[in-house]
């Protein structure tokens, strides 16, 4: 556990002296803080500002889909070019711990951000009356962070497969949006449908936290999604003694 | 302190080693030489416990390298050829990652210590990429040995750096290689020769010699080998020595007035050399003895690869 926390620790510090972590960083809060602006700008025209920190979260995740990938390409991607990850597996540190230190360092990054974007509720709630309900902000905030643990778990995976990170990046986007919009085959009745609805990674399982309702079974779904990930991210670095 | 028994490792189909078998004693350093793509980074990196090889089996201290690797892990320092280190890091947070991730004690005041033995000291706040290829080797080798590891396996540690850094590097092999167990590969023949006890020559994956640096050397050439250069024709001069009793063979150098005297092992026949080159009333420039280097052995050896014999 211990290398888990240094691994991640050491990632953690990186994307401080990354320049793709603050380029990431700044798209993230230049874009949200536009959006948010106009929102609010609208808003005050209309008279009436929603009372409902949702207006930051729904474009946030659409931002997430495309800066996660960005934040995991060169996990295991550069470890593997640069030949580094023969150093850290010829330490007595088990694959696993590797994969899931990874997955630590950027996800607490992922969290800062994410933590950041919380001022956009607070805002809201000093400008409107009665403010907003806390509970819906909560439940959508946790069911946040659990989908993006999911989806970093999957971006480490990824990174892991390459030694570019380029390649890692394109093939981690393109898996997320491919989850993001199977749903759109699922408006039918069929076994197809249904197969696609339960792969809609947002749809299926961020609607009803975003709405409020804490249900356990779709943080479950997170939660074992990101343990999948990380599993196949371990087997993948396993699997360079068999080669 | 290091045994390999039978080693044999495939890629695929692709035949990487082959029946490997070896020991290393406590405080020996041993050279492990080979052209390159003979399977020397492929050995090492299965005596660090990064991949298993396909059948034989390997022990560190005693520990079985698959079986327990992590125990393997904690008692060896390996520098790779390529020394991989991130660029984006202090040599100080570097030596902090890896010496935390290999749990050495009193970690702050270990890392002064190695510092100072690889003389590091005035770059410890820089940029690991912005150092020379030779302060990076340091970096390598002060990670490779911040936790006083018992083996060491350096592979190629001096390639790449200018000649007073390859002397700096080999100076301090000899003096780590005094209480623990050095495996150094290489394919620079000198080095074995200044550096190691014992020797290693593997090709095209398969051992084809060990032992001292010096019984190869007579194990191999047999005969001695003498170089006389004198102020005469090199037809007059070969004339003359071959008369002499001991002497094999003479071969006409490539310079005017050199030849390659061969003559009986063990029979030093200098002075009588000198002795009739003088009577003969031509003047000596030179006569020394040629044994052959571990380079010639080692061509020797591996003559079977045609694109050494080309090289030659």
């Amino acid at each position: 556990m211990r290398n888990v926390i240094t691994i991640g620790w050491r990632e953690l510090r990186h994307y401080f002296v990354s320049p793709v972590a603050y380029a990431v960083a700044t798209a993230i809060f230049l874009i949200l803080g536009i959006i948010f602006f106009l929102n609010i700008d609208v808003g005050m025209r209309g008279g009436q500002i929603p009372p409902d920190g949702r207006i930051v979260i729904n474009p946030l995740i659409t931002i997430l889909l495309f800066a996660t990938p960005a934040i995991t390409m060169r996990l295991l991607a550069d470890e593997n070019r640069m030949g580094t990850i023969e150093l850290v597996l010829t330490s007595p540190v088990r694959d696993w711990e590797l994969i899931v230190g990874k997955w630590l360092g950027s996800f607490a990054f992922m969290f800062l951000l994410i933590a950041v974007t919380w001022i956009y509720p607070i805002i809201i709630n000093q400008m409107t009356d009665p403010g907003i309900d806390q509970g819906v902000l909560v439940s959508a905030y946790l069911g946040l962070l659990a989908m993006v643990s999911s989806l970093i778990a999957i971006g480490v995976f990824i990174s892991s497969l390459f030694t570019s990170s380029v390649a890692a990046f394109f093939t981690t986007l393109a898996v997320m949006l491919g989850l993001w919009i199977v749903g759109g085959f699922g408006s039918g009745v069929g076994t197809g449908s249904e197969i696609a609805r339960s792969l809609s990674f947002v749809d299926q399982y961020y609607d009803n936290l975003f709405i409020g309702i804490l249900d356990i079974a779709d943080l479950l779904y997170y939660l074992s999604l990101t343990a999948l990930a990380l599993f196949l991210g371990t087997r993948v670095i396993e699997a360079r003694r068999w080669r | 302190m290091i045994e390999v028994e039978g080693l044999t490792k495939y890629y695929g189909r692709h035949l990487a080693i082959q029946d490997i078998t070896f020991n290393a004693r406590r405080g020996e350093i041993l050279g492990f030489l080979g052209p390159n793509a003979a399977g020397k980074t492929t050995t090492m990196r299965i005596l660090t416990g990064y991949m298993p090889p396909t059948e034989g089996t390997a022990r560190i201290a005693g520990y079985d390298v698959v079986d327990q690797s992590l125990d393997v892990r904690r008692r060896i320092g390996y520098l790779p050829e390529t020394v991989p280190l991130y660029p984006e890091m202090s040599v100080r947070d570097y030596l902090q990652f890896m010496g935390s991730l290999r749990r050495v004690p009193m970690l702050e005041d270990r890392i002064d210590e190695i510092v100072e033995e690889v003389h590091l000291e005035d770059r410890y706040e820089s940029f690991i990429g912005n150092l020379s290829k030779g302060l990076k080797q340091r970096v390598g080798l002060a990670q490779a040995l911040l936790h006083k590891p018992e083996v060491l396996i350096l592979d190629e540690p001096t390639i790449g750096l200018d000649p007073a850094q390859i002397i700096e590097v080999r100076h301090l092999i000899q003096s780590l290689g005094k209480d623990r167990t050095i495996l150094l590969s290489t394919h620079i023949l000198s080095e074995a020769q200044q550096v190691c006890d014992r020797v290693i020559i593997i090709n095209h994956g398969q051992l084809v010699a060990e032992d001292s640096p010096a019984n190869l050397q007579a194990q191999i050439s047999g005969v001695d080998l003498l170089i006389v250069r004198a102020s005469a024709k090199n037809e007059s001069l070969s004339e003359l020595i071959r008369s002499l009793p001991g002497v094999l063979e003479v071969v006409l150098g490539e310079e005017e007035g050199e030849v390659q005297v061969r003559s009986k092992p063990g029979e030093d026949i200098r002075p009588k050399v000198a002795e009739k080159i003088v009577k003969a009333g031509i003047d000596l420039l030179e006569l020394r003895p040629a044994g052959l280097s571990l380079e010639e052995i080692f061509l020797q050896l591996t003559r079977e690869d045609p694109g050494l014999e080309q090289a030659e």
